[in-house]
This record gives C-alpha cells, sequence and structure tokens, in this order.
C-alpha cells in the first residue's frame, strides 16, 4: 500500500477506518488465554485480515477444537477491533490450516523461555518412538535426555515429559 | 435430510457420546496419568463433535447446541459401540481401541472426500486424533496377554458400527446429558 511522503503508512485506503497493519498490530497485544506468554499471531491462528470501509474481517482457525480458549480469544479479537471503531467480523475456519508449525519463531522462544518445550516440525507422522527420541529439549537446562510421562497434560495442546538431566518435570506443546 | 448432513450427524453423535462416556473416568481413572489422559480425550471428542454440529447445522439451518442436546435419544445416529455404560476398565480400553481403528478409517475416506468442508474438517481432526491412536495402542500392547481383554475385544467387536436400534443405556446417558438444558427456565438466555 506503500506510504506517504515520510514513509509512513497510509491512515487508511478511501473509507477504511482502519489499516490492516493497525489491525495485525493490535491483535498481536491479544494474549493466548492458556499460555499469556504468547499472543495470538505469534500462534498463528490469524489467518487473514481484510478491512472494507468500517468492516474488519478476520479469519480465525482454531488450534484444537476441544480448546475452551478459543470462545475467549475469538471475543477478545472482536472487542479488541471494535476498540479501534471498527465493525468486527470474525470468522472461524473449521479447515485444517493450522498447525504447529504456524507459530511463528518468536512465539517458540517466548514458549521455551517460559518453561514450555515448542512443538517439533511436522514430520510425516507421530509415533510413539518419535515422542521417546531425544528431539525435545528441557526448556530448564537445555538436556536432550527427556522423557515422555503422559501424552496428555493440563490442556489438550500439551504433553508432559520429563528431563532426566536436571530432574524437573516440563510440558511439551504437541506436535499437530 | 441431506446426505452429508446425516453423515455430519452420525460421526458427531459418535463423538458426543462416546466423549461423555470417556469422561465418567474423570476422577476415578486406574491412576493419575490415566485420569488426565481420558479427561484429555473426552474433551477432544466432544470438541469435534461440536465442530462436525456446526457443519451440519448450516446445512440444517439450526445451531450445534440444539443437534446436540434438542433431539429425542431415538434420533441420534451414533453406534451402539459408544452407547453402551463400561465400568470396567479392560471393557473401556477395549472400546477405546476398536473405536480409534474405525475411527481412523472413517477419516481415511473423508479426508479423500470431493467435498473441500468434509476433507477439510476431517484432517484437522485427525491430527488430534493421532494421539488417541497413540494411547490406545499403548493400552492394547500392555493388555493383549490378559484373557478379560481379550474377552472383551472380542465382546464389543459386533457394536463397531452397529447403527440399526440403540442401546437401552443411551436413554439415561441422554437424560443426565441433557438434564441442564431441559431444566432451564423459560426466558433464560445464555
Amino acid at each position: 500500500m506503500g506510504g506517504d511522503d515520510v514513509g509512513a503508512a497510509l491512515a487508511a485506503d478511501g473509507d477504511d477506518v482502519v489499516t490492516e497493519a493497525e489491525v495485525w498490530e493490535a491483535l498481536a497485544e491479544i494474549p493466548d488465554p492458556e499460555i499469556p506468554v504468547i499472543s495470538v499471531v505469534d500462534l498463528g491462528v490469524v489467518r487473514d485480515v481484510q478491512v472494507d470501509d468500517e468492516r474488519v474481517h478476520v479469519e480465525f482457525t482454531p488450534t484444537f477444537l476441544g480448546c475452551p480458549a478459543l470462545e475467549v480469544m475469538r471475543d477478545a479479537m472482536a472487542t479488541r477491533i471494535a476498540e479501534l471503531g471498527a465493525e468486527p467480523e470474525v470468522e472461524v475456519v473449521l479447515d485444517d490450516s493450522w498447525s504447529t508449525d504456524r507459530i511463528t519463531p518468536e512465539g517458540r522462544e517466548k514458549l521455551r523461555a517460559a518453561g514450555f518445550a515448542p512443538p517439533t516440525p511436522r514430520g510425516e507422522d507421530t509415533t510413539l518412538v518419535q515422542l521417546q527420541s531425544n528431539g525435545f529439549r528441557c526448556p530448564y537446562c537445555g538436556s536432550r535426555d527427556t522423557a515422555l510421562e503422559n501424552i496428555f497434560g493440563p490442556t489438550p495442546c500439551r504433553s508432559l515429559r520429563y528431563c532426566r538431566g536436571c530432574k524437573q518435570p516440563f510440558e511439551q506443546f504437541k506436535t499437530i | 435430510m441431506s446426505e452429508r448432513a446425516q453423515l455430519l450427524l452420525e460421526i458427531a453423535d459418535d463423538e458426543l457420546i462416546l466423549g461423555w462416556r470417556d469422561s465418567e473416568w474423570t476422577g476415578i481413572a486406574p491412576f493419575l496419568e490415566e485420569d488426565v489422559a481420558f479427561s484429555s480425550i473426552a474433551q477432544n471428542e466432544v470438541g469435534h463433535a461440536r465442530a462436525l454440529y456446526e457443519l451440519a447445522a448450516r446445512d440444517l439451518d439450526t445451531t450445534a447446541d440444539e443437534l446436540a442436546f434438542d433431539r429425542e435419544p431415538s434420533e441420534y445416529r451414533c453406534s451402539e459401540l459408544v452407547e453402551l455404560r463400561l465400568p470396567e476398565w479392560e471393557r473401556t480400553i477395549a472400546r477405546h481401541v476398536l473405536y480409534e481403528q474405525a475411527d481412523a478409517e472413517r477419516l481415511e475416506r473423508l479426508k479423500a472426500s470431493d467435498d473441500p468442508e468434509v476433507a477439510g474438517l476431517a484432517a484437522k481432526i485427525d491430527r488430534e486424533e493421532v494421539y488417541h491412536r497413540l494411547h490406545a495402542e499403548m493400552w492394547h500392547a500392555r493388555l493383549q496377554d490378559e484373557p478379560r481383554y481379550a474377552e472383551a475385544l472380542e465382546e464389543l467387536r459386533p457394536f463397531v458400527g452397529k447403527r440399526n436400534g440403540h442401546s437401552p443405556e443411551l436413554t439415561s446417558l441422554w437424560e443426565e446429558m441433557t438434564s441442564v438444558r431441559r431444566s432451564q427456565p423459560t426466558g433464560t438466555t445464555w
């Protein structure tokens, strides 16, 4: 879209009340309700933003279908867009376009800093052998000598692991 | 009702009823890790049901909640396998193993569907079901030499995909599942 004569983004295109960039910036301030160190943008659940006059259309892809945080995220996005003076339309997209590969590199590092091992990249398939492998680093000490304790954890997106290096349990984001 | 809506309801009902049955282990599973695992699996299954009901609700001009909770027990399209009350752990695990096998085959077919909405949602659900299958396979490996488990597999196998009629046990589950919604005072909104 370019910018004005000093390079600043144009306030709006024609009758648009906000720019797409302003919407993305606003959404980047919304924390994940269950892992508040990362934002919904870091999580990669915002697939598209379109501004049409006063209407802002957001395509939102759920993470895990049974996750109770989905409504909270959807409502928080609508509220934040309304605060920008626009009319929000948050469309929930039920296809498989979200995977843990959509979490941004910044999001992965924020997860690690908060004590969650980030997901491994999606491979051909996920097997117990892979889950028992040394592909997972302890977020506390960095050791690869970790073991799977439980495929399931406190929320649908997490598994429980144990670090034999520093003898700490930790949570790992499931790869999907 | 369109063929697509019937299919979506069949799968959604399977996942909803199984999710309710699985959640009966919350708090009383054999050990803590299993309590977490079975509760999490139950939560996922109910989440899959909701997404499937939402797609069906658009076709049928209704809502996911109405499809999930406002039909009579006789209108549900689930298989008898998920309806059974199985308070023995080995029978629950046998159902889990049989259901996950059948569900994996169904999801493979749906992922290849010409209908992009059905194929897309099936692919999304399958990403999560991978972990249910790992859990089922782990328990199968652990129990396969136990006679009680082998008997349970044989007992329950005929119920896989059996949709001509319902188990009498569905009615009591339905009563429990819909009691809050049915007792909603007139005029209440959520």
